[in-house]
């Protein structure tokens, strides 16, 4: 066991999610089996091979420094929860 | 007691003056009301992908360039995972492991000696959006977020812990300021949050040569904030120390009015950003040509003007370092000594009476009211002797304060110097009769006296007099 349930609480905590007893003994045991395999990968021979930034063959995909208008305030605020004075209004975090 | 060397290292965030955002098309003006510059990409919708910006990558390596970076063949952009509504992602888009550029330099100039200061990396990222609190941030339920500034592009320069003292540290950030200005990639205004810092400061034995435990200072809003709050962070930490107490790393805040830094509550941000390559953007892999023909459109840096104003013009050190500090007083120093070839008459004005009523006024040189050719015509009209140098300076005030030419106040005010003989001569025989006192300490060898009667003619004439003439006449009347 790499991954304790202590680490599956910090990690839930750090992701804000909201896990039962039932669910930290669950992840903790899947989050574990994904690292087991990962350790298997991590037994291959790979001195020859170049690590992988990404998964598709594509570089340097850049854009010109060019603008396009901005969406207007209220399709910027149409997912808003709740807004005031033009802003998300979010409860206060810190 | 133990003595401690303080060790010092800068986390410095620049914003790049592109049109659009680093990954989308909306623009990163200043201001506006809130969430009116965003687009589907900044306000990080589902669907949506970003897209690299190709001039924050250009001025990226601009920046790095001018501090002697090397620039990396390969590079990529993580995510920095971390839970606060100022993303709306969740996370912020920046470089991790392979930063755009890494192991550069530059030199300070402090106290007559040049300090080399290390800088560790250089790397891209997105900036954040803005929150309002209503009321006092401990009492408000509620934060209003404005999304504005969230992907507006960040250069982030790191230096190695090399700064020493906190005049050090901000000699380091007052030429790293100027080089990136030169560049002209960034506008560096701290006070509109253009270039922001964060310190890093630690103290150890003097004889070791371990890191202490570091505290990290944040809301360092100008020069006089850096250096104070590093010198109060010494005070602090020399006393923790010599107490036998241990220095705890934290992240601590400036409070400007105060005059501490104070522990920030940070169970929220447990420091663990749990990075990993943003598989929304491809590894770039930077053109070794590009970066060459970046390279060769540098402009002239700080330090190669200074020594060309040494060198060329033939300025004392002190007078070449603060006539580069900026490129703009630089530019408008050339373009003086343009109209007016005498690089030391014009550096003693630029640096003097000009820097005064800039700093009086909290003007901007650019924003300077006496043009360099204006500059050139009063310096002349002293040299033809139309206005004597006290009258100049008069002169030079009512030019900055109107933008007239001098000329035209000369005229208006009738401030032509006398240099009639005749009409001097008639003054000059009052004061002596008006001064048997003064006359008698000359004669006993009391030289001090004839600037006493020099000063009254002067007064007398509203300091019009040529003075040359009024101390020849002065001189022949006492013989
Ligand atoms: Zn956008």
């Amino acid at each position: 066991m790499i991954i304790s349930e202590r680490d599956v609480e910090q990690l839930a905590f750090l992701s804000r999610l909201d896990l039962t007893a039932e669910d930290k003994i669950a992840y903790t045991k899947s989050l574990n089996a994904i690292l087991d395999y990962l350790d298997m990968l991590n037994r291959l021979d790979t001195d020859t091979v170049e690590p992988a930034a990404h998964v598709l063959p594509l570089k340097n995909i850049l854009r010109e420094d060019k603008l396009q208008p901005s969406l207007d305030k209220e399709q910027a605020l149409a997912n808003a929860p709740e807004e005031e004075e033009g802003a998300f209004k979010v409860p206060r975090i810190v | 007691m133990a003595q401690y060397e303080t060790v010092i290292g800068l986390e410095v965030h620049i914003e790049l003056k592109t049109r659009s955002k680093v990954f989308c098309d909306s623009t990163t003006e200043f201001g506006g009301d809130p969430n009116t510059h965003v687009c589907p990409v900044c306000l990080g919708l589902p669907g949506t992908l970003p897209v690299v910006n190709k001039t924050v990558v250009e001025y990226a390596i601009r920046a790095a360039l001018a501090i002697n970076c090397s620039i990396a063949e390969f590079s990529k952009f993580d995510r920095k995972n971390y839970y606060y509504p100022d993303m709306p992602k969740n996370y912020q888009i920046s470089q991790y492991d392979l930063p755009i550029a890494l192991g550069g330099y530059l030199d300070i100039e402090l106290d007559g000696d040049t300090r080399r200061v290390g800088i560790t990396r250089l790397h891209m990222e997105e900036d954040t959006g803005k929150l309002v609190h209503q009321g006092t941030i401990t009492t408000t339920p509620f934060s209003l977020v404005d999304y504005n500034r969230a992907g507006v592009p960040l250069i982030e320069i790191v230096s190695e812990p090399d700064m020493r003292s906190p005049e050090e540290a901000r000699r380091y950030l007052e030429k790293l300021k100027a080089i990136i200005q030169y560049t002209g990639v960034s506008d560096c205004k701290m006070e509109e949050g253009s270039l922001r810092c964060d310190a890093n400061i630690s103290l150890r034995p003097v004889s070791s040569t371990e890191l202490g435990t570091k505290t990290e200072i944040k809301n360092l809003n100008s020069f006089r904030a850096l250096q104070r709050a590093l010198s109060y962070e010494i005070e602090r930490q020399t006393k923790v120390l010599g107490e036998g107490g241990r220095i705890v790393q934290e992240t601590r805040t400036w409070d400007e009015g105060k005059g501490i830094t104070l522990p920030l509550r940070s169970k929220e941000f447990a420091h663990d950003y749990r990075y990993f390559p943003d598989p929304d953007l491809v590894p770039m892999i930077i053109d070794r040509e590009w970066v060459e023909d970046i390279r060769s459109s540098l402009p002239e840096l700080p330090d190669d003007r200074r020594q060309r104003y040494i060198g060329e013009y033939g300025l004392p050190e002190y007078d070449a370092t603060i006539l580069t500090d900026t490129k703009e007083l630089a530019d408008y120093f050339e373009d003086c000594v343009n109209a007016y070839p005498n690089p030391k008459v014009v550096s003693n004005w630029v640096m003097g009476d000009l820097t005064r009523l800039l700093n009086s006024g909290a003007v901007d040189i650019t924003e300077c009211s006496i043009g360099p050719e204006q500059l050139a015509l009063l310096l002349q009209l002293m040299d033809k002797g139309t206005i004597s140098g006290k009258i100049a300076k008069a002169v030079f005030e009512e030019m900055f304060a109107t933008g007239k030419d001098p000329e035209v106040i000369v005229r208006d005010k009738g401030l032509v110097q006398i240099s009639d003989e005749g009409a001097i001569v008639a003054i000059v025989d009052e004061i002596l009769a008006g001064n048997p006192k003064s006359v008698e300490d000359f004669r006993a060898g009391k030289e001090k006296a004839l600037g006493f009667l020099v000063g009254q003619v002067m007064k007398a004439t509203k300091g019009k007099a040529n003075p040359d003439l009024v101390n020849r006449l002065l001189k022949e009347k006492l013989q």
